[in-house]
């Protein structure tokens, strides 16, 4: 694999074996001294246009893992502030000696850009509305360990909840759910589901909850309230969001999943800790794991060898 | 057409899995803090038939696995792709570690071993049994306890199962 860059790019093949790679990459994180000399001597540059915590820092902890050595550009102390393009500032940073970028950007389709001005791979941490690839793989992988699911999801039933019109998260989410089997519903108000809807849609939570493996609730993102998308926050909560009366509801075994970061009393209306399908830790912990797998295949694995001598 | 001889036959691999474990227990005079660890793929069934062979001779012991492949020196230059997780479910501190093989050949994949055993412990020693020495090493490292030695081409293939021992390729000399 030379890049990451969407999950449709990716296929199934790929899903399957960065999820079995994934497995080794979670060992190696068990140890009591968990790094690996893997990627010795190779140079992984994060570039990030928006705000992240975790997936800036899962990324780094990832590539430290794996032994490689990393650097980080944040847009705020750059020379971006003095109207550096983004081209170029790719082409400087490139000429330092970059094997990989890890780039968050507003603008959907820019990992696609940038991979036409450099040799280095391309690893999409987010780009607009458009695709967050490790975020869906991080959770395929957490549903995978949390259900025993490692032949695939045939017959597994996902809702996932909120803001599906701006959510990259939920892009590729519905891409790698439908991969790997499984049987996925989206269930927002009409104001926040895209023009075209490649899933079945619910009207509101309660339609759903009852029958659902997975319950995967989105960050209600507060500047859709000035857009007037929304009418107020208590109405969403009142049919989107989890209650303790719809956690009850939920089967013994679904799990509950958010990817961050949370607006409690919103979409997450009850305390997650009290959830016992909750795992949202999980996933958060096993995103360090699922991207030293995306790396080392990058990086590491050979498989690209016979087309880059 | 490529050429295939067999070497040893599956009573030749169980007699040797038989000696193995008696001198596993006689250099190590019994067999207090002893552990086995296979390395994957190959090493792994190997692994297994030894501890059930020690079982049988004296009492369990503890078996595990690893997989060295993200500790080799060869990444980026060869494909690489690892086997199945590693599993030691036992502390290595102090222990003293077989590890197994099927095949020493260049020793490499043997000193990748090392270094992912160390990630888990200091053993109080370490030692390799394997069950075809072919020779062409390329570090400083033997066998302590050999099935067959087995002086082979570069060229050639060695394949070790439960039923035999089989040289493929080249001469097949």
């Amino acid at each position: 694999m030379k890049h990451l860059r969407s999950i449709a790019e990716l296929g199934a093949d790929g899903m399957a074996r960065l999820l079995d790679l994934t497995d080794h990459m979670a060992e190696v994180n068990r140890r009591p001294n968990p790094k690996v000399p893997a990627l010795r001597g190779k140079t992984v540059c994060m570039i990030f246009f928006e705000d992240s915590t975790r997936t800036r820092l899962s990324f780094d902890t990832a590539a430290k893992r794996l032994s490689a050595d990393t650097m980080t550009f944040s847009v705020g102390t750059s020379s971006v502030n003095k109207g550096e393009s983004l081209r170029d500032t790719i082409e400087t940073v490139a000429a330092m000696g970059v094997d990989a970028f890890v780039i968050r950007h507003g603008s959907s389709g820019t990992p696609w850009q940038v991979s036409n001005w450099t040799n280095s791979s391309i690893i999409n941490a987010g780009d607009g509305w458009h695709e967050h690839p490790t975020q869906a793989l991080l959770d395929c992988y957490t549903i995978r360990t949390a259900l025993g699911r490692t032949g695939g999801f045939d017959g597994l039933r996902i809702a996932i909840v909120g803001d599906i019109k701006h959510s990259r998260v939920a892009r590729s989410n519905i891409d790698a759910f439908r991969l790997m089997g499984a049987e996925v519903t989206l269930v927002a108000p009409r104001t926040l589901l895209p023009p075209v809807v490649s899933a079945p849609t619910a009207a509101d939570l309660d339609d759903v909850i009852d029958d659902i493996d997975v319950l995967y609730l989105l960050r209600m993102q507060r500047e859709r309230m000035t857009e007037a998308l929304v009418p107020t926050m208590r109405e969403y909560t009142a049919r989107f969001g989890l209650t303790p009366q719809r956690a009850r509801r939920l089967g013994k075994h679904a799990l509950v999943m958010h990817p961050g970061p949370m607006n409690r009393g919103v979409e997450m209306a009850v305390d997650p800790s009290e959830l016992p399908g909750a795992v949202i830790t999980q996933q958060v912990t096993n995103g360090i794991a699922v991207r030293m797998a995306v790396l080392f295949d990058i990086l590491g694995s050979g498989t690209d060898l016979e087309v880059q001598p | 057409m490529t050429a295939s001889k067999q070497v040893l036959g599956p009573d030749d691999v169980r007699r040797a899995v038989t000696r193995m474990a008696h001198e596993i227990i006689e250099r190590n005079r019994g067999l207090t803090g002893v552990a086995l660890i296979g390395l994957q793929r190959g090493g792994v069934w190997l692994a297994e038939a030894l501890g059930a062979e020690i079982a049988r001779i004296e009492h369990a012991i503890p078996v595990g696995s690893v997989d060295a492949s993200l500790h080799r020196d060869d990444i980026g230059i060869r494909p690489v792709s690892p086997g199945a997780v590693s599993e030691i479910p036992f502390a290595i501190d102090g222990t003293t570690v077989v590890l197994v093989d099927d095949v020493l050949f260049t020793g490499r994949t043997v000193r990748a071993a090392l270094d992912a055993i160390g990630e888990y412990g200091r053993p109080r020693a370490v030692q390799l049994a394997v069950m075809v020495d072919r020779g062409h090493r390329e570090l400083p490292i033997r066998p302590d306890f050999v099935g067959k030695n087995l002086p082979t081409s570069t060229e050639e293939e060695v394949r070790v199962e439960h039923d035999g021992v089989t040289i493929v390729g080249a001469g097949a000399a």
